[in-house]
């Protein structure tokens, strides 16, 4: 059935291109029926229509006319079968024909294909080879151009070393010209020499002999003097070397001095940063206070020792450099810091500072005002205060209002003074009327002891014992004639406690000046005295001192006229 | 600032005494000696020939008076004018002659240096120094006055003998490691001696007082070397102008170079300032131009100038050099050190026109005065920081840290200013043309620009 059906495409096929719409309907009509058959009992006449129209399309002969009924021609149809044949074998042929030349093609094509692809590999190749070679090409025309330059620089050198040799040249052959210039003058003149027979000889003429530029006398040449010669010569180059020593000495302490000094800023630059920003810089805290203590140490040590050694120097300089290091990196963070902030506008990094800063700015500000209101409130009060017009009490009172407090203790003062000055008064005139009373009682004890020793001597006699106590009494009398004197307005407790005292060891030294303030009650004993100032004190001391030596001079006159009685009495 | 008179003058010999009262020229044979105030002629002496050389001594109280064609030497006394001395080389000739520094004792160089001979004009009595070198400078005196430095060559060698100066006794006498020694100068301490090597080879060598070697400085070789050296007052540094147009500048303590000082023809980067001379015109018009104009000729001679500070970059003009001939014009031939070791003031021979000032506190340049003529001769005032300058016209220039001014000279017929001297006091300056001489004589209170 295919084959019958690829048949019948074929011929539908190869008709087609002649095709009328009867044909076509004529086709469609006539396809295949139920069974697949082209041809069955009912349409044989269209069948044998269809065919015979079909080779006469073909070319050949009808085989079925249509008048003559169902009946075919069987010859004609064989014929035509036969030519049906042979066209089918001639096209049989020619599709194996047309095979064959396919399948030829098909293998050109193959090998077309082959061929381009290795041609293709070639050109890769090639081109490869020749951007090689390109290359190599352009590596050796630098490598023409560098030696170009190099012999443009070595003919440049040697143009310049053939300059050289030239004006050396030149310079040689100017020389040995004005050397065979002179030589030959020199020739000529020993001949003139040789032939002028009067020979001028060397001669100074001189008025007189002027004497040396510094007065002095020439001296021989001896030893002496070229020891001396060479004694200047070194004392010079000493004298100079140690200028310059010493020039370069300040020079060195003062670049000393400032070296220490920028280590001094630098370390306290880099400090005040650490202490500022707490960041990045905990990480470096460690290291960077180990080093600075060290600095610090060695710093206490240098500013005790000079650097005169070699270490010494050489540490100030590492140093330097180290803390030089330290501030470069510190001024490169900053740097890098404010650039990173700038492009990344993120000024997290400067607004801590920057309202530390602010906060800073305002709070100086606002002291800074209110020191200038206090200036100007005060200077308003100044201003009142001279300007201002005041009434007379107000005025008088307040006149002279800054010394009120001391005057009244000045007053108070000296009222203590009078008072002092009354009492010593007082007392001056006691003791001159003890005086007066003890020039009259020594007046009566002398008559008295004259008296005694008249009654002494008369009555000298075994019996001494019957005459002491008047002795006793007499001198008791005495102690007490002795010392009222002293203790004139002293309470009668200070006599008995002076009697108490054995006659025979009379203290004859003056009392200390304890005592003699006690016994004229200037020494406050009870507390009922009135209160006492210093200045009072001091009053008291001087009008004391002031009377002090004549009241000595009365005691010591006393005690010699005791002492000489006492001698006089021993005897 | 006044100018005094214009005098005549022959070779170029006008001298201040030491002392600075006195004004010594010669005019033809005549040793005419002047008041340096007043200008009045105080003596006259009459010498047997033209004067090639004279000197005051250093008390001031005696002139020499040096003929060299004659062989002759006279020296003159101020206090006595009759007192008469003359020294008569004879057949040996004379080529050079000098002061000792106490001013008793000549020094004469005989001709082919065979030999120096020292006169004392105390005793009368001769001393001899064999083997004097013939070179740029082979006697130094330190500046005290105790020593002097002579080079010798024996035996194709250079050696230096140290003199003291009280009796010429030889002190130091030692070889120098140079091949022929050009020069030797001492330190204004007198207690180190520069030696330099002549222009073939870079070497300068530096001798302490007692001989010995202290340091060695070449700084390249095979190119031509040393030109001009310079020690600064104060002793601090040297300075060394060589034939590459720089200048070197070593320190006392190393004696290693610290600085170097270039002279490029195009000025770019630099804080200093260039001054240029610019010279005013005086405008002509046609109908002055009549003879008499012409032959009168001052006007249009002596044109005004004034300077100009010059932005930057400014171009110098160089003049190249004769390759072919001997000492090229070309390096550093001037060096001077000012008064205080502030400045130092350079002229490379290759840009004539210009003067070089530099800073030596700052080691950098100064100020660059470039004139309208190549520049022939400056010095520094003995005691301020100024510089007096001349071209060769008839113009006095002076430098100063302020500012720097351009002086016209007031004489008749151009006066030619080729060289120039500073007074002892730095009150003023003597001029000398070629036949003239002119006085000027600065204001007390500083000039401004």
């Amino acid at each position: 059935m295919p084959e019958s059906s690829t048949v019948k495409d074929v011929l539908s096929s190869s008709v087609e291109c002649r095709t009328s719409p009867l044909r076509r309907f004529s086709l469609t009509s006539l396809h295949r029926n139920s069974l697949g058959v082209f041809c069955s009992e009912d349409n044989v006449q269209e069948c044998l229509s269809h065919i015979s129209q079909e080779l006469s399309s073909f070319g050949l002969p009808p085989v079925w006319t249509a008048g003559g009924g169902s009946e075919l021609n069987i010859v004609a149809v064989l014929n035509c079968m036969y030519d049906l044949i042979q066209l089918h074998r001639r096209g049989l042929r020619t599709l194996e024909n047309m095979e064959v030349e396919q399948l030829k093609s098909n293998s050109n094509v193959d090998f077309l294909q082959l061929s381009t692809t290795r041609l293709k590999e070639q050109l890769e190749i090639s081109k490869r080879e020749n951007t090689g070679l390109l290359e190599r090409e352009r590596q050796l025309q630098l490598k023409v151009k560098s030696l170009q330059n190099c012999l443009k620089n070595e003919k440049e050198e040697v143009q310049k070393l053939q300059n050289v040799i030239a004006s050396r040249a030149s310079q040689y052959n100017h020389e040995m010209k004005r050397k065979e210039r002179e030589f030959n003058k020199l020739k000529e003149r020993l001949n003139q020499l040789l032939v002028d027979k009067k020979e001028k000889k060397q001669a100074i003429d001189v008025l007189n002999n002027i004497g040396r530029a510094d007065g002095k006398r020439s001296l021989w040449k001896t030893e002496k003097t070229e020891a001396k010669h060479e004694g200047e010569m070194y004392k010079t180059l000493l004298s100079d070397y140690d200028t310059r020593q010493r020039e370069l000495q300040l020079e060195n302490a003062e670049l000393r001095k400032v070296l220490q000094q920028m280590k001094k800023d630098m370390v306290s630059i880099l400090s005040s940063r650490k202490q500022a920003a707490k960041g990045d810089k905990h990480e470096h805290g460690g290291t960077q206070a180990a080093s600075e203590e060290e600095d610090e140490v060695f710093d206490s040590s240098k500013d005790s020792v000079e650097l005169y050694c070699v270490h010494a120097r050489e540490k100030l300089t590492n140093s330097i450099r180290l803390q030089w290091r330290r501030l470069k990196s510190h001024v490169e963070r900053l740097d890098s810091q404010v650039s990173s902030a700038q492009t990344s506008e993120s000024k997290t990094a400067d607004a801590v500072p920057r309202e530390t800063h602010e906060e800073e700015m305002d709070r100086l500000k606002l002291e800074i005002q209110q020191c200038k209101d206090f200036i100007q409130a005060q200077q308003q009060l100044l201003q009142q205060q001279l300007s201002s017009p005041c009434d007379e009490e107000t005025a008088s009172l307040l006149s002279d209002c800054y010394m009120l407090q001391e005057k009244e203790r000045l007053g108070d003062e000296w009222k203590t003074l009078e008072e002092q000055r009354k009492i010593f008064e007082r007392e001056r005139r006691n003791f001159t009327e003890a005086a007066i009373r003890l020039s009259h009682e020594r007046k009566a004890f002398e008559e008295e002891r004259a008296t005694w020793l008249k009654h002494q001597f008369l009555n000298l006699s075994p019996f001494s014992d019957s005459k002491k106590p008047s002795l006793s009494k007499s001198k008791s009398a005495f102690l007490i004639s002795a010392e009222t004197e002293v203790s004139a307005a002293v309470a009668p407790e200070k006599f008995i406690k002076h009697q108490s005292e054995p006659p025979s060891c009379v203290p004859l030294t003056s009392p200390s000046t304890a005592d003699l303030y006690r016994t004229l009650c200037l020494i406050p004993e009870d507390s009922s005295t009135k209160p006492k100032t210093k200045m009072e004190h001091v009053e008291e001391s001087s009008v004391f001192c002031g009377n002090a030596p004549v009241r000595h001079k009365l005691w010591d006159d006393i005690q010699d006229r005791t002492l000489s009685q006492e001698k006089n009495s021993s005897i | 600032m006044n100018f005094s008179e214009v005098f005549k003058q022959t070779n170029q010999l006008c001298k201040v005494s030491p002392d600075g009262k006195y004004l010594a020229t010669c005019v033809q044979y005549r040793l005419v000696v002047r008041d340096v105030s007043t200008l009045q002629i105080l003596q006259l002496y009459t010498c047997l020939d033209q004067v090639s050389h004279m000197e005051w001594s250093s008390d001031s109280l005696f002139i020499l008076c040096a003929m060299y064609n004659r062989g002759l030497v006279q020296v003159w006394s101020l206090e006595q004018p009759d007192w008469h001395c003359k020294i008569d080389e004879g057949s040996i000739g004379l080529v050079s002659s000098r002061w000792s520094p106490d001013g008793r004792h000549i020094l004469n160089t005989t001709e082919f240096h065979l030999r120096v001979t020292v006169w004392s004009l105390c005793t009368k009595a001769v001393s001899y120094i064999k083997h004097p070198k013939a070179c740029q400078k082979a006697v130094d005196f330190s500046r005290d006055g105790r020593y002097l430095a002579l080079a010798e060559r024996r035996d194709c060698k250079d050696y230096v003998c140290v003199f003291v100066c009280d009796d010429w006794h030889l002190l130091r006498h030692f070889e120098t490691e140079t091949q022929d020694l050009a020069g030797l100068e001492w330190s204004p301490n007198g207690c180190v001696l520069a030696v330099w090597d002549s222009c073939l080879e870079y070497k300068v060598l530096l001798y302490s007082l007692d001989g010995r070697l202290l340091s060695t400085y070449s700084a390249y070789e095979w190119s031509l070397g040393v030109k001009s050296v310079s020690w600064s007052p104060s002793s601090q540094f040297l300075a060394i102008g060589s034939y590459d147009e720089k200048v070197r500048i070593l320190n006392h303590i190393t004696w290693k170079k610290i600085a170097q000082f270039e002279h490029p023809a195009i000025l770019d980067s630099t804080k200093a300032t260039v001054y240029k001379e610019v010279e005013k015109r005086p405008a002509v018009g046609s109908d002055e131009m009549s003879l008499h104009s012409i032959t009168i000729g001052t006007t249009l001679f002596n044109t005004q100038s004034k300077y100009e500070i010059s932005p930057l970059p400014v171009q110098i003009p160089v003049v190249k050099p004769d390759p072919d001939r001997a000492n090229p014009k070309i390096g550093i031939s001037a060096l001077a050190f000012s008064s205080d070791s502030r400045y130092l003031a350079t002229k490379n021979d290759n840009m004539a026109t210009a003067v070089w000032v530099w800073d030596m506190q700052k080691m950098s340049l100064q100020a660059v005065l470039e004139q309208t003529s190549a520049v022939r001769c400056f010095q520094w005032d003995p005691l301020r920081p100024r510089l007096a300058l001349c071209t060769g016209n008839a113009k006095l220039y002076l430098w100063s840290p302020g500012g720097c001014v351009s002086v016209q000279v007031p004489a008749e017929g151009g006066f030619q200013v080729q060289s120039l001297n500073w007074h002892c006091s730095g009150d003023s300056v003597i001029l000398l043309g070629k036949e003239q001489l002119c006085l000027c004589y600065m204001d007390t209170d500083q000039e401004d620009k």
